[in-house]
């Protein structure tokens, strides 16, 4: 125990009203409170409420801007590089997150079986999600290369093809190779998560489906779909989000790349305000990625709403 | 929290080898394979000496001829590559400290007093988790410089808490819902102070999360690349992904082996962490996402 040191007299009184506060739980609460507030607002609330005045300036690196409206979506809505940039995206989340779905769920299935090594394959799997993104991405950069590819020299040496793919240097190919990257990297998140979401099944559920003689396909479809789907629910809206605002990938990859082919929002946002200079323009390209963040959140927490009511209500 | 148990599906031992081996083992390896190739070439080529890297002709380009260490010389002796990764510990171990502590506090005073208005700040700073750094970079970016924290440590470890702490402090609340009511109200009829119950009961008892929490916490502060690419300048204030990317390329010329050389010695800081506490991690990721 912590020796607490006798107050003098003369500040016994004044003691005593500290004291008393630090019984008050609600002043107490408050101090707790104070640095993750602190930073919170300094660093996340205020930055975000100045994103949107940003975004209604023309500020420069550098310079103060001043107010112009809605100037810069209008210039916005006029440019085409900005309504790629918004095709690429939506494309890109749209089918990564459908692939990392399907293969995560499956793998998910995989794992769930009676296995050898259960707990060190499970390690194995999450690691493309432990590593930083930016340095396994330059790994995928390498396999991509357009001359040292090893996706193309191993299809040439079975015979499949005549010359090497140019992976990062046409448009298809450079959207198809950023989204298989990002496959790569979100399949484990959404693997693990639904696994610990199938073991909270009672296996007594599938006995008795077994019991009643159903097949390993009607098993799933209605005992493993049904109990998964809140689960399912928010860790896809994770995995939306995620994809949606995803910056490291594309920029170490393509930086956009070829002929903005590939450029996200968030890329080419990054592109206009720090490259660029004009912050302004950049911060109103970010503003316009949080339409669809709210929808997601909001379906996350419809989610996370399902999941209780069909907890019983536990809080 | 529930741990995950080897509970097995139905009567799933009564199925012969080959057909497991069809149904299980075969597409569990293949995608495997598929997770562990990048790192499998990321190794390659960091052991290969460029005759060999770029001669697919007289070498299989999947094994080495003559391993060589050259390329990761080049990386750490060359390069600021070890200031890098010093900027890197120093930013992870500062941002996973504050972050812990400004949660620990906040989750405790969420979950345990109980004060007014508590529930309503446990949601917000929740949705402080669903803000994504690639929206807030750009005004950040003007106060970092405002507070003249531009190209400095500082910048990072002050920044990075914003994603880290309500992800922590949404963690800490699950564990700390686990711990008996009735511990804290015996230590507080004994005349224990609220910093006594929080530091001699409260936090011992939910130690797992604290764990999971800084792991998490450390990981992705070291995996954080926007941020430090906008806030960071001098070669020498880099951390590594961003020290990889920008330095490492001379405008066509790419060091592919040294550049491999970065991502690999980059990573396995994180991975010898995450494998000593791999238990945690994946707790705390399925946690966060199931509460």
């Amino acid at each position: 125990m912590a020796v607490i040191a006798e107050p003098a007299a003369a500040e016994v009184k004044r003691s005593s009203l500290w004291s008393r506060a630090f019984e008050s739980r609600h002043f107490l609460g408050a101090m707790f409170m104070v640095p993750a507030i602190a930073i919170l607002i300094l660093f996340l609330a205020y930055p975000l409420a100045l994103g949107f005045w940003l975004g209604m300036t023309d500020t420069k690196i550098g310079g103060v801007g001043r107010y112009i409206g809605f100037q810069n979506f209008v210039s916005l809505s006029k440019d085409s590089v900005f309504w790629l940039s918004v095709f690429n995206t939506i494309f890109y989340t749209v089918f990564a997150s459908i692939v990392k779905f399907a293969v995560g769920l499956y793998l998910a299935l995989l794992l769930n079986e009676r296995l050898p090594f259960k707990s060190m394959v499970r390690a194995i799997v999450l690691l493309p999600f432990v590593v930083p993104t930016v340095l396994s991405a330059i790994a995928f950069w390498w396999i991509y290369d357009s001359q040292f590819s090893i996706i193309s020299w191993l299809l040439i040496k079975a015979g499949l093809l005549t010359h090497y793919i140019d992976f990062l240097g046409d448009p298809w190919n450079a959207r198809w190779s950023v989204v298989l990257a990002n496959i790569w990297r979100g399949v484990p998140f959404v693997a693990i998560t639904l696994l610990a979401g199938l073991q909270t099944i009672s296996p007594s559920l599938y006995e008795a489906a077994n019991l009643d003689g159903a097949t390993n396909l009607q098993r799933f479809r209605h005992i493993t779909l049904p109990m998964l789907s809140p689960i399912i629910a928010v860790v896809m809206t994770f995995s939306v989000l995620m994809t949606f605002t995803d910056f490291q990938l594309i920029y170490t990859i393509t930086r956009g790349g070829p002929i903005n082919a590939t450029h996200l929002m968030a890329t080419l946002s990054f592109q206009r305000a720090i490259t660029g200079g004009n912050l302004g323009e950049g911060a109103a390209i970010s503003n316009a990625m949080i339409p669809f963040l709210v929808a997601a959140i909001l379906l996350s927490f419809f989610g996370l709403q399902r999941s209780r009511w069909q907890q019983g209500g536990r809080d | 929290m529930t741990t995950v148990d080897d509970q097995s599906v139905g009567m799933d031992y009564l199925e012969s080898f080959p057909r497991k081996f069809l149904r299980v083992y075969l597409p569990l390896g293949l995608i495997i394979v598929f997770l562990l190739f990048p790192f499998y070439w990321m190794a390659v080529t960091t052991f290969k000496p460029d005759a060999e890297m770029y001669d697919y002709e007289k070498y299989n380009p999947f094994l080495i001829a003559h391993p060589t260490l050259e390329h990761i010389k080049k990386l750490f002796f060359d390069t600021d590559y070890p200031l890098w990764m010093w900027n890197t510990v120093i930013v992870s171990v500062s941002s996973t400290f504050i972050s812990l502590f400004a949660s620990v506090c906040a989750a405790y005073a969420i979950e345990r007093l109980r004060y007014k208005g508590s529930r309503y700040v446990g949601l917000a700073i929740f949705l402080g988790y669903l803000v994504p750094p690639s929206i807030l970079f750009i005004p950040l970016a003007a106060i970092v410089f405002q507070l003249g924290l531009f190209d400095g440590n500082l910048a990072l470890i002050l920044t990075y808490p914003t994603f880290l702490i309500p992800f922590c402090t949404w963690l800490l609340m699950g564990y700390f819902r686990t711990i008996p009511y009735e511990l804290e109200e015996c230590a507080l009829i004994d005349g224990a102070t609220r910093l006594q119950i929080l530091t001699k009961i409260t936090l011992p008892l939910s130690l797992p999360g604290v764990i999971s929490a800084g792991i998490f916490a450390f990981t992705l502060s070291w995996n954080e690349f926007i941020y430090a690419l906008t806030f960071i300048s001098s070669s020498e204030n880099k951390t590594i992904p961003v020290g990889a990317i920008t330095e490492l390329v001379n405008g066509d010329v790419y060091h592919w082996g040294a550049l491999m050389a970065a991502a690999l010695t980059g990573s396995v800081p994180v991975v010898i962490l995450y494998s000593f506490f791999v238990e945690y991690y994946v707790s705390a990721m399925t946690g966060a996402v199931k509460e």
